[in-house]
């Protein structure tokens, strides 16, 4: 594994299994009288949230603690940042403090790869989150999520296929899932309306359309994406919630032209009634509430082999 | 007399590997001595435990977690009726994750019985430093509060650096640290011995520590 887990495309397939295959592991410990290990003892990890995050934040949080590390949340709000401090000296802070790792989420595409390569900290830098870049844990999990149920604990995605749907091109979970599920070998597609596909999409190892049912009947898991109304979604990409809805969302119609073993994801937080409907993600096919506690294994699995022999690197 | 003989026999040292890297290796135990230390093992822990009652064994992986089924199939044979047996991976609470690269996890698996007030046997092929054992230990006690642990080994191969010793041991092999010990089991590497491989001329070389310190404990 490199230092940083900047992108998800930088993982090999080998790398991609690794995590996995820790992660099944680790997961077994959440039924465990005691849910920790000793392994990164007097190690510090930081979370740094510069934008608001619940399920990523704490579960990175739980990943980190579940291993014994310290673990310092900072957030924007509420900090130095509020008073215009920049990146720059914030990173200079957290290195003072001795940071062994940085989780960081940040409104502007780019700013973790800039945390990892400026040489302001010694740590390894995990992106939680940059802007509509990547959020690789969470293709990570979604991976591993698919793989539990489609293949079994430990076997291979190869030739599975995994629909893509909603608001492309401000998420950052979409790109990050787009190249590590292809990196692991499934046919990834992408369906969304011409608004809110990215430019240039036709140069991702993915295939993409307009039109959610037809893309549905082969489909061995889909992946409904959230509309970032905080980032624009919404407003002038499509003409109404209504009629998104009608032609993007999912609900109990659509779900019935899915095959019988197909799975649906989300990777929260979800808009019921605009890409989801509350029927679709609260029943059986949906593993959104499993995605939450995979999350916290994948995680301690990415932390553990990113920070354990880093003697051995520096 | 036949001409051809001193050119067989030239060309045979030309072919011979690099003597700088030649190492001894010879087989301590065989496939029936192997058999026969683990038989022995199941008698003496159902001796040790006045039979089969509240014993559970945990092999620490790669190779302990075949030897720690063998003695359980052993000892199930002789009591005729099964012992819980699992596996215990303790790479999470190893002393020195920081200074190797990051290790791939093995699989923990233990009976549904659970090691609460069991008394649970762990069992690996080598014992060496100690350090593998400590760590199993740490890793049991998050399992639970067996009533009593005792530490089962094929190979007893010296050189402790805590204060560890087994209550069962297959062999007791006095070694070199400069020397290595192989074990091998069937269900891993498709039959079963025990090695030492070392140097060439073991007597010729000091007394020396920092070659074996990397080899880490079994070194297999």
């Amino acid at each position: 594994m490199k230092r940083h887990l900047l992108s998800a495309g930088d993982l090999s397939r080998d790398d991609a299994v690794r995590v996995l295959d820790t992660a099944v592991e680790l997961l077994a410990l959440s039924d465990r009288p005691i849910k920790k290990l000793p392994t990164l003892r007097g190690r510090t990890v930081v979370n740094l949230f510069f934008e608001d995050s619940t399920r990523t934040r704490i579960s990175f949080e739980a990943a980190a603690k579940r291993l014994s590390a310290d673990v310092i949340t900072f957030s924007a709000k509420g900090s130095s940042v509020s008073k215009g401090e920049s990146l720059k000296d914030t990173a200079l802070t957290l290195q003072a403090m001795g940071a062994d790792a940085v989780i960081v989420r940040h409104q502007s595409s780019g700013a973790p790869h800039r945390l990892a390569s400026a040489g302001w900290i010694d740590g390894s830098v995990i992106n939680a989150g940059d802007g509509t870049h990547e959020h690789p844990t969470q293709a990570l999990l979604d991976a591993f999520t698919l793989r539990r149920h489609l293949a079994g604990d430990t076997g291979d995605l190869e030739g599975r296929r995994v629909t893509i749907v909603g608001d492309v091109l401000h998420s950052r979970v979409a790109r990050s899932n787009a190249l590590l599920l292809s990196t692991l070998g499934a046919e990834v597609t992408l369906v969304a309306p011409p608004t809110l596909l990215p430019v240039g999409v036709g140069s991702w190892p993915v295939e993409y359309t307009y039109a959610l049912d037809p893309a549905l009947a082969k489909a061995d898991a889909v992946m409904m994406l959230r509309v970032q109304r905080e980032r624009g979604g919404g407003g002038g990409f499509f003409p109404s919630s209504r009629e998104y809805s009608r032609r993007y969302g999912m609900d109990a119609r659509r779900m019935s032209l899915l095959p019988d073993h197909a799975l649906v994801l989300h990777p929260g937080p979800m808009n019921r009634g605009v890409e989801i409907s509350a029927e679709v993600a609260d029943s059986a096919r949906s593993v959104i509430v499993e995605q939450v506690t995979n999350g916290v294994a994948v995680r301690m699995a990415v932390l553990y082999l990113l920070l354990s022999g880093e003697g051995t690197t520096r | 007399m036949p001409p051809a003989a001193a050119g067989t026999s030239s060309s045979d040292i030309s072919g011979s590997p690099d003597p700088l890297r030649a190492s001894r290796s010879r087989v301590v135990l065989d496939d029936h001595d192997m058999g026969r230390a683990l038989t022995r093992i199941a008698h003496e822990v159902l001796e040790r435990n006045r039979g089969s009652d509240g014993l559970v064994l945990l092999g620490i992986p790669t190779r302990g977690v075949p030897l720690a089924r063998r003695i359980a199939e052993r000892i199930g044979s002789i009591e005729s009726h099964p012992v819980p047996v699992g596996s215990l991976d303790v790479t999470m609470y190893r002393d020195d994750l920081r200074l190797h690269p990051a290790r791939t996890l093995e699989h923990t698996d233990v009976p549904p019985e659970g090691v609460d007030d069991k008394t649970v046997v762990l069992v690996d092929d080598v014992l060496f430093s100690g350090r593998t054992v400590r760590s199993a230990l740490d890793a049991l006690h998050d399992l639970g509060r067996p009533r009593a642990v005792r530490l089962a080994v094929l190979v007893d191969r010296g050189h402790r650096e805590l204060p560890v010793r087994a209550d069962f041991v297959g062999k007791n092999l006095p070694t070199s640290l400069l020397e290595q010990v192989h074990v091998e089991v069937a269900e891993v590497d498709g039959r079963d011995a025990v090695r030492i491989e070392g140097p060439v001329e073991p007597a010729a070389a000091a007394p020396a520590v920092p070659a074996a310190d990397q080899q880490g404990e079994g070194s297999r």
